[in-house]
């Protein structure tokens, strides 16, 4: 996987952080373009490369959900767009709440904050229990689930301002 | 004598150029540090009627006398296309020339320059000062811009470098630079905000450092907000006033126009040291004055100044700190003097704002050391910078699909895949666009990519990876590759704002002659300067008894190498004129050392008498 290459590491969904920043510091020293603006152009070409690809792998990886995301794609494993079923009666229940609000009834505000709080505490826990996960199939609905909850926060957010 | 770096032969020094709003500076790194080349040159460029360019503090007083010929702020308007700047044709003399659709074009009395060629005369106005100063030819530069900036900002700034015969290595951020002139690395680890106000520009950019490294964490601002603006209320306010206390309204009098604005910003100044400066104008046999209290300013500064709080607010939350967690704060650029910028400063970051480095300078000494660390001079300091702007892709419904955020890293790529609609489709357009709202219209064009002479197939069945790359300049370049032939597939970009590269390519034809021609006159004048003095010390020689004591040769040879040098005196050629000079130095050769021993002979005498 390219982006764990770029580290000089094997490919893993839970890294050291500390050890990731020391690393990209490392090569940041050693690859920026500015140790290369008087050398030759292939060189600097590959300068560009390899540190493109650098920030690129270092902003996926030190994000434990981008980094998730990033592994279970590069082993072929697709996330689902469909709502987890769990979630669906909630879902369209917060959907008509939306709806009144849009239209301008007040009443359902104190409902919206309150769902808000509540899909924001379940994607909170979700990424606790992902970074003890290891099984890919968990890891998969984990995702799932929470790239609908993140959806569902920004929905709230954009009806409510703060 | 200044210490010179050895550059390692045939290398001559990497300049590090600040190019303001108001102002400009060019700075070198030397042994001890960076250092500031000869002075400030006011960022005003102005087109004498016997077509000459002149740029600088001289071009400054043609504004009073000639304001249609004399352009300031210049970079307001680079990398903007005429619509954009509705507003600020509403503030700034700018003389729009017909034409100016696709590029922007100024007329400065007969001639028109687009906003990168009157950059590009300031450039080369800095280049020759550096090359007198240092004694060296300089073909290289670090630019700083604002980090706030955006693609075709920057573009047109490497531009404007190109023109002036400058291979531009970096474009660095302005805050990022004056971090690196701080010398804050001497603390190893911390977190540092820079807070940039200057003439035409806002930026704020927090930064971690590391060992060296100075990582930016999150940039923001706003490229249209500067001095500038605090001086057009003023202006406002004056321009009321006399309109009241004359009955008449000189705002379409642009000399007037000037020298109020001469006396506004001289108020402003003043107003930064002492708590009540007067406005002062003598126009037409007619006088105003109008004393501006520190109160009276800054009830009128709080609006413009407030409006650089909310995209600290932002840096701070994109960075991902807490107020207190940042150790440093940073103030740069001429705007930072007024009390009441540095108190809002100390209010926001809750700590008092370091002004130990004078903010005019700090920039263009931070290009300096970031043309250091280019030429491997520095080898201790990185700089890590971002993107302050998100990049996206038109797609249906004039939606975007955000492929790079802002704040990522830089150089920083993203990767997307494109296929054909309709069977035999020939050619896909991408529309790249810079910004953070939803909506294509609401976010900054960059340019258009058309993916060319795709082979025909059914609809769907192309394969296009399109490869974006932010380079460590800020600058956007568009790659594609058939993924099913694995062929490189052609691209042609048609930039939104800006010159095209034939364009620049013909104005650097045209300023290379320039310059050639630039540096021819600037050695015949030298020559004469050098002529004049000889001619004159003949002159007043030829009064000395010494003189007379001469051969008739000698007197001759004298009269001859006079009016020989005369000759070739107005010509162009500078050789010819120094090889007369030469001439005439050694006819007179005889005749000095004559006077010498006369004089010699007169203060000895001297010394008896008084002894």
């Amino acid at each position: 996987m390219l982006y764990y290459e770029a580290f000089g590491l094997e490919p893993a969904l839970s890294l050291d952080p500390d050890d990731l920043k020391k690393r990209f510091y490392e090569r940041s020293r050693q690859w920026h373009p500015d140790r290369f603006s008087r050398a030759s152009a292939v060189e600097q070409e590959k300068a560009l490369e390899m540190t493109s690809t650098l920030n690129d792998a270092f902003r996926t990886l030190r994000d434990p959900i981008a980094r998730a995301e990033y592994f279970l794609k590069e082993k072929g494993i697709e996330l689902s767009k469909e709502a987890p079923p769990e979630l669906l009666e909630e879902v369209f229940e917060l959907n008509m709440a939306l709806e009144e609000l849009r239209d301008g009834d007040e009443s359902t505000r104190p409902q919206l904050i309150e769902a808000r709080n509540r899909f924001i505490a379940m994607r909170d826990s979700i990424d606790q229990t992902l970074a003890a996960t290891t099984d890919l199939d968990q890891v998969r609905a984990l995702l799932n689930r929470r790239r609908y909850i993140k959806n569902l926060i920004r929905d709230v957010e954009n009806v409510l301002p703060n | 004598m200044s210490f010179q770096i050895d550059f390692g032969g045939e290398k001559s020094p990497i300049v590090g150029i600040d190019l303001g709003t108001t102002n400009s500076l060019v700075a070198v790194m030397e042994l001890t540090g960076p250092r500031i080349l000869s002075g400030i040159v006011p960022s005003v460029v102005s087109v004498k009627e016997s077509g000459e360019v002149i740029v600088g503090a001289e071009a400054r007083e043609m504004l009073l006398t000639h304001p249609e010929r004399t352009v300031y702020s210049v970079k307001r308007l680079m990398g903007r296309g005429v619509d954009d700047i509705q507003d600020e044709l509403k503030l700034f003399p700018f003389q729009i020339a017909e034409g100016s659709e696709s590029t922007i074009k100024l007329k400065l009395g007969e001639k028109t320059f687009t906003p990168p060629e009157v950059s590009a005369h300031i450039l080369r106005k800095l280049k020759l000062d550096a090359e007198a100063e240092l004694g060296v030819q300089i073909s290289q530069a670090v630019i700083t811009v604002p980090a706030y900036f955006n693609d075709a900002q920057r573009q047109a700034t490497k531009d404007a470098g190109r023109i002036a015969g400058l291979e531009v290595l970096r474009l660095v951020n302005e805050p990022t630079a004056a971090a690196l002139a701080y010398g804050l690395d001497k603390r190893k680890e911390g977190i540092v905000a820079v807070y940039d106000f200057g003439g035409g520009t806002f930026d704020i950019s927090i930064l971690r450092l590391h060992d060296g490294i100075f990582e930016v964490l999150a940039t923001n601002g706003d490229t249209h907000l500067g001095g500038d603006d605090i001086d057009n209320l003023l202006l406002k306010i004056a321009l009321e006033d006399i309109q009241s206390e004359w009955g008449i309204d000189v705002s379409k009098k642009s000399d007037a126009v000037q020298l109020l604005r001469r006396a506004v910003i001289d108020a402003k100044e003043k107003l930064s040291f002492v708590p009540s400066a007067a406005i002062d104008l003598a126009y037409g046999g007619k006088t105003y004055q109008r004393e501006i209290t520190r109160e009276l300013f800054d009830k009128l500064a709080t609006p413009v100044i407030d409006q650089t709080l909310g995209p600290c607010r932002d840096c701070i939350k994109d960075a991902g700190v807490a107020v207190d967690q940042i150790d440093e704060v940073v103030m740069v650029g001429g705007s930072t003097r007024i009390p009441l910028v540095r108190s809002a400063v100390e209010v926001l970051f809750r700590k008092r704002p370091h002004t130990e480095l004078n903010p005019d300078e700090v920039v263009a000494l931070g290009a300096a050391v970031q043309a250091g660390i280019l030429s491997g001079d520095v080898e201790d300091k990185l700089l890590l910078d971002v993107t302050p702007l998100s990049l996206g892709i038109e797609t249906m419904g004039g939606l975007i699909s955000k492929l790079i955020h802002r704040n990522s890293t830089i150089p920083a790529s993203a990767t997307e895949q494109f296929t054909t609609a309709v069977d035999g489709q020939r050619n896909v357009l991408i529309h790249v666009v810079q910004g953070e709202r939803e909506l294509v219209k609401d976010c900054r064009s960059l340019a258009r990519f058309d993916l060319k002479d795709i082979a025909p197939m059914p609809a769907g069945f192309a394969r296009i990876e399109v490869r974006f790359l932010i380079d460590a300049n800020g600058i956007l370049s568009v790659t594609a590759r058939d993924t099913r032939s694995g062929k490189e597939q052609s691209v042609e970009i048609k930039p939104s704002y800006g010159l095209t590269d034939d364009q620049v390519e013909a104005m650097i034809l045209e300023s290379f002659d320039k310059a050639q021609e630039d540096f021819n006159e600037r050695q015949v004048r030298e020559a004469r300067v050098e002529a004049d003095t000889i001619l004159a010390a003949t002159d007043k020689a030829r009064q000395n008894d010494a003189y007379f004591d001469l051969t008739d040769q000698e007197r001759s040879a004298i009269e001859r190498g006079v009016n020989e040098l005369l000759v070739v005196y107005h010509g162009d050629d500078h050789l010819l004129i120094r090889s007369k000079i030469d001439q005439l130095n050694e006819a007179t050769q005889t005749l000095a050392e004559n006077m010498m021993n006369t004089a010699v002979r007169g203060a000895l005498k001297g010394t008896n008498v008084n002894g």
